[in-house]
């Protein structure tokens, strides 16, 4: 039923649209909602993406990588580096394990103590980059197997500190669907109430056209067409300066951090051209139910 | 065509018609006459169907009317040309978008059409006022619009409501002209009026019968009105 009636509905008839009278007010109304929500949904669509990204990358990372770092006098570090990378390449389910060379450590105490750091004369920690393989290894048995025969290793697989981010990642995810979908529920309600409020002030033109023979479905897509058309063009607009908006945050970067994250990057562009064809599928619904309900009032 | 059979109807304060029964035959002539709130709009109204009878039963082109869903209701209006008391025109169109409604709801193709519009508009003389919006019509024109309006997808069945109530006597033997034109050319009519000197004008172009609503019932009028 609903496939012929959209095709109705895309063709058109132009003598159809003639006979249900321009009304100014409601179309701006729906015109404005169907733009407000889809400007508005383009950013809970951003906000889900990136913060699906960045759980999905989190939670990778939480999986994959570990930090060994080893504390010891200046004498024993090597000594003692060595020993962690036997252990770790014995171990079941390490994958791979490096140790970070002098220039990836300064890189990485740069930020902090700027370049010129005399990192050999500061006594800065050994730090070993552990990837896990699939299945992991047990990260309790490697702590005691450490403990015992490198006395100076700290293992640190990043699960303190990473989970409740991934976990605030996940629930700002879920929180920007639910606002989509509670936006999309709002259009239907508003635009329920502007096609009723458009099949209200028409009822004099209703009854005419029940008079001259006209079925429930021609008076029906007289208005479901007008507001899907117009939820159409108002969600279009309202997502193209919604894209727009997307397009100026600044670029995901590494010095950024995650909150520069919150941008589309490649194909996901792509995605808030859904909005339109939504939005107009939601007014056709709406306006569907509205028409069919009231017009089953008439006689 | 259409059929009452022992129709009532009642607005819920008492009875205004009861046991009304009569048959609209192919090709006659009626009057429907009786003083004002009888229930002369209430009878022509379940007639094509806008009100259901409280007992007794409607058949319209041998089909129950009550037995229609909506849509089957839109098709029995498109056989029965409705000229209403007030007319009800959509405002926001021209007189010719108005009279071709009934083609346009129904889905045909307005240009196939131009010329039959175009001839309808000369019978009712309304041609120069194609273009014209409905409210600025006088009475007379409205009513031959609504007259237009009724007959343009060539109905067996013409009901007209007061169609002369708004009009001066000219204009009514205008309408009655076109009335009885339609009736020569085998349409059945039904002309609700309590105009009694125009059912006299009438009785001397075609063979009128004339029905009387009096205490709630239907009786063919006698000869001596």
């Amino acid at each position: 039923m609903i496939l012929p009636s959209l095709q109705n509905l895309i063709l058109g008839d132009a003598q159809a649209d003639r006979v249900v009278p321009p009304s100014g007010f409601t179309a701006h109304l729906t015109l404005f909602v169907s733009g407000a929500m889809a400007f508005l949904t383009v950013f809970a669509l951003a906000l889900s993406i990136a913060s699906g990204r960045l759980a999905d990358r989190w939670a990778d990372e939480l999986a994959g990588a570990a930090t060994l770092r080893i504390n010891a006098p200046a004498d024993q570090k090597v000594a003692q580096t060595e020993a962690a990378l036997a252990i770790l390449q014995q171990t079941p389910g390490v994958a791979r394990a490096r140790a970070l060379s002098r220039e990836e450590q300064v890189g990485l105490l740069t930020p902090w103590f700027g370049a010129d750091l005399p990192i050999d004369t500061l006594p800065v920690p050994q730090l070993i980059e552990v990837f896990s393989a699939d299945p992991p290894y047990d990260a309790t048995g490697l702590r005691l197997r450490l403990q015992a025969e490198v006395p100076g290793a700290v293992l640190d697989d990043h699960t303190r500190w990473r989970e409740p981010l991934v976990e605030a990642a996940r629930a700002l995810r879920l929180l920007a669907l639910i606002s989509i979908v509670l936006l999309g529920g709002a259009m239907a309600a508003m635009i329920t109430l502007a096609a009723n409020a458009a099949l209200a002030a028409n009822a004099q033109v209703i009854e005419v056209l029940r008079l001259v023979g006209a079925q429930d479905s021609y008076i029906a897509n007289a208005f479901i067409r007008r507001f899907t058309l117009r939820a159409l063009s108002g969600a279009a607009a309202g997502v193209a300066v919604g894209m727009l908006g997307v397009w100026l945050l600044p670029e995901a970067s590494e010095e950024g951090g995650f909150l520069t994250g919150l941008g589309l990057t490649g194909w996901r562009w792509l995605w808030p051209l859904v909005i339109p064809p939504l939005g107009a599928l939601v007014a056709f619904i709406a306006t569907s139910r509205a028409a069919n309900k009231r017009l089953g009032d008439l006689t | 065509m259409i059929e009452l059979d022992n129709v009532a109807y009642n607005y819920g304060g008492g009875e205004l018609l009861n046991n009304v029964s009569v048959q609209l035959s192919p090709g006659a002539f009626y009057f429907l006459t009786g003083p004002s709130g009888a229930g002369k709009t209430t009878l022509l109204k379940m007639c094509y169907g806008a009100l259901a009878p409280t007992a007794g039963q409607v058949r319209a082109f041998n089909m129950d009317v009550r037995g229609l869903d909506r849509d089957q209701m839109a098709m029995l209006r498109r056989r029965v040309g409705v000229v209403h008391q007030d007319c009800r025109f959509l405002d926001h169109l021209s007189l010719l978008e108005n009279i071709a409604l009934p083609l346009t709801v129904s889905g045909r193709d307005l240009a196939q059409e131009e010329d039959n519009l175009r001839e309808l508009l000369n019978w009712v003389g309304l041609a120069e006022r194609a273009h014209a919006l409905p409210p600025e019509l006088s009475g007379g024109e409205r009513q031959r619009a609504a007259l237009a309006r009724a007959v343009i997808l060539s109905p067996d069945v013409i009901i007209a409501d007061e169609p002369t109530g708004n009009v001066d006597w000219e204009m009514s033997q205008r309408l009655l002209r076109l009335l009885v034109e339609l009736n020569n050319m085998g349409k059945t009519i039904m002309v609700a009026t309590h105009d009694l000197p125009l059912i006299r004008a009438a009785k001397n172009q075609v063979q009128a019968r004339v029905l009387r609503i009096s205490n709630r019932q239907l009786q063919l009028a006698g000869v001596d009105l």
